[in-house]
């Protein structure tokens, strides 16, 4: 085999292993630290002795059995240095534990488990989860996040630490706890896709890969949990990504979802969300995720915007609002509910929200109570409403469609 | 990724009474045979005390070699180690074996990346 070849296998066997055999490794060395060091001596090893040997069968186990192979003789070296045997008769134990084919993908989901504990701040199990499990670098993280390296680097370091402190346990959790725990493991996975798909600033290809990643992650916990949540969770990014081409123009800027050119959705993932999402209806057992993917599928069925079934949209978030009541719930449905009975009782269900306070700094409330006012032909209100939604945000391609609508308005008048 | 260690220590907790600068020194080699074995290691120097040393500038085309840097800080810089790392967090937790860190403090600065834009100030 050409050292080229050699070389090719490695990058392919890191893209494709690297992830899996840290799970695993941290499962049998019993800590992140050592796990990452034998990681990378097993890469290490396999850079040395695969354009000689050739490529093993199995990569995972090859690199697995390295790693340990690797760990192991370094505590040994350090044990003879410090005259400390005592220590490797508990590491030789755990090595007599064979590394099975079958705990791969239990080990990644323990990692998972484990990086969205909820003694974590959120903060710590997004930056945990993108590095542990996603593979992605301290600095890849940053860039995503637009936050300093040792920001990242920090955060990774104490939820570290507080897993070791905390003896958190690396494990899959019980029945019991089970549905707390999904939950805030989802809810890691949804920030991470959220973060790529809603900002458009930052650099485009690392935000493309936290939703790819955020994808990734959610397929994995349905895979070895068949739970509603999780279903419903990645029916609901799947119908996001679905829609990514058609929802920025050439020039970067936000196109409505009434004006998107929906030959430019993709049918393939359209279609594998309205098959998890029948799944889930067949079980009976609604929860938020679901019920925000079949809203979202509910658009996506639409062969244009006109033709939207607003009615069932109502329903949907009807019943959003008795499992999961927020107040942003509430906005959604009662634009929703504009589109179905016209834009007075709209503008009345919006009002209603609005009265309710706690979305008077939330832009989107002030755009949406504007398009209602603009579309009865309230010039004056519908100003002073996009006026109010442009104060709220920072984000340039929203700026740039307010903007452009407070323009239209001004055309109107002259 | 490359990154540099920047090890600082107080040479009286080294080299004072209670210190024990060849223990240190051995520990220090069997670390740096590690992380050359490991394929971390780019290069590694440790540093003759401050009182060794010279600082020099030029300004206005004038040299000036004073001895010296005399800092106000108990803590000075005693050496530094090259690494190869896959990010920030692995070089923090190779810093972190460097035997040093137990009795003084290591700074890692990543190697600028003359492709990225330089830092706004």
């Amino acid at each position: 085999m050409s050292s080229a070849d050699a070389r090719d296998a490695l990058e392919a066997a890191y893209r494709a292993e690297a992830r899996r055999v840290l799970a695993t490794l941290i499962r049998l060395l019993g800590g992140f630290d050592a796990a990452e060091e034998a990681l990378h001596e097993a890469f290490a090893a396999a850079a040395e002795q695969w354009p000689r040997d050739g490529v093993p069968a199995n990569p995972y186990s090859w690199l697995v059995s390295a790693g340990r192979f690797k760990t192991l003789d370094r505590r040994r070296r350090q044990a003879r240095l410090a005259g400390a045997l005592a220590e490797l008769a508990a590491l030789a134990d755990t090595e007599l534990e064979p590394a099975m084919p079958e705990h791969i993908q239990d080990d990644e989901l323990r990692l998972i488990f484990t990086c969205c504990h909820p003694a974590l701040t959120p903060d710590a199990r997004i930056a945990l989860t993108l590095r542990e499990v996603g593979g992605l670098t301290t600095e890849e993280i940053a860039r995503a996040y637009l936050a300093p390296a040792p920001t990242i680097a920090q955060r990774i370091v104490r939820a570290k630490a507080k897993i070791r402190d905390a003896a958190i346990p690396y494990e899959v959790p019980a029945r019991a706890e089970l549905p707390a725990r999904i939950e805030s493991t989802l809810q890691v996975v949804y920030l991470i896709f959220n973060e790529g798909y809603a900002a458009t600033q930052g650099p485009s290809l690392t935000r493309d890969n936290l939703c790819a990643e955020a994808i990734r992650l959610g397929r994995l916990v349905v895979e070895l949990l068949d739970e509603p949540e999780a279903l419903g969770l990645l029916a609901l990014m799947l119908l996001h990504e679905a829609r990514r081409a058609a929802r920025v123009d050439s020039a970067g800027d936000l196109i409505l979802l009434e004006n998107q050119d929906r030959s430019l959705w993709d049918r393939g993932r359209i279609a594998e969300a309205q098959g998890l999402i029948e799944r889930v209806m067949l079980s009976r057992r609604v929860s938020p995720y679901i019920l925000q993917a079949a809203i979202a599928a509910v658009h996506a069925e639409a062969p244009s915007a006109g033709e939207t079934d607003w009615a069932q949209i109502v329903a949907l978030y009807d019943g959003l609002l008795r499992v999961d009541p927020s107040p942003v719930v509430a906005l959604n449905r009662a634009a929703a509910l504009g589109m179905r009975d016209g834009p007075k009782a709209g503008l009345a269900a919006i009002e209603a929200v609005l009265g309710e306070g706690g979305l008077d700094n939330y832009h989107l409330a002030h755009a949406a109570r504007a398009d209602m006012q603009r579309r009865l032909g309230l010039a004056e209100a519908a100003r002073a409403s996009y006026q109010r939604a442009l104060e709220l945000t920072r984000q340039p391609a929203e700026r740039r469609f307010l903007q452009a609508r407070l323009a239209q308005l001004a055309a109107v008048d002259r | 990724m490359r990154y540099v260690c920047l090890v600082y220590f107080d040479p009286h907790k080294v080299f004072g009474k209670s210190g024990d600068p060849e223990k240190l020194r051995r520990d220090s080699d069997a670390y740096n045979v590690e992380l050359k074995a490991s394929g971390h290691l780019v290069a590694a120097e440790a540093l003759q005390l401050p009182d060794q040393a010279m600082t020099v500038q030029v300004r206005d085309g004038k040299m000036s070699a004073t001895d010296g840097p005399f800092m106000e800080t108990k803590e000075v810089l005693g050496g530094f180690i090259v690494i190869e790392g896959r990010d920030l967090n692995e070089a923090v937790r190779i810093a972190a074996g460097i035997p040093l860190a137990k009795l003084g403090s290591v700074e890692v600065r990543p190697v600028i990346d003359f492709s990225k834009p330089p830092p706004k100030l």
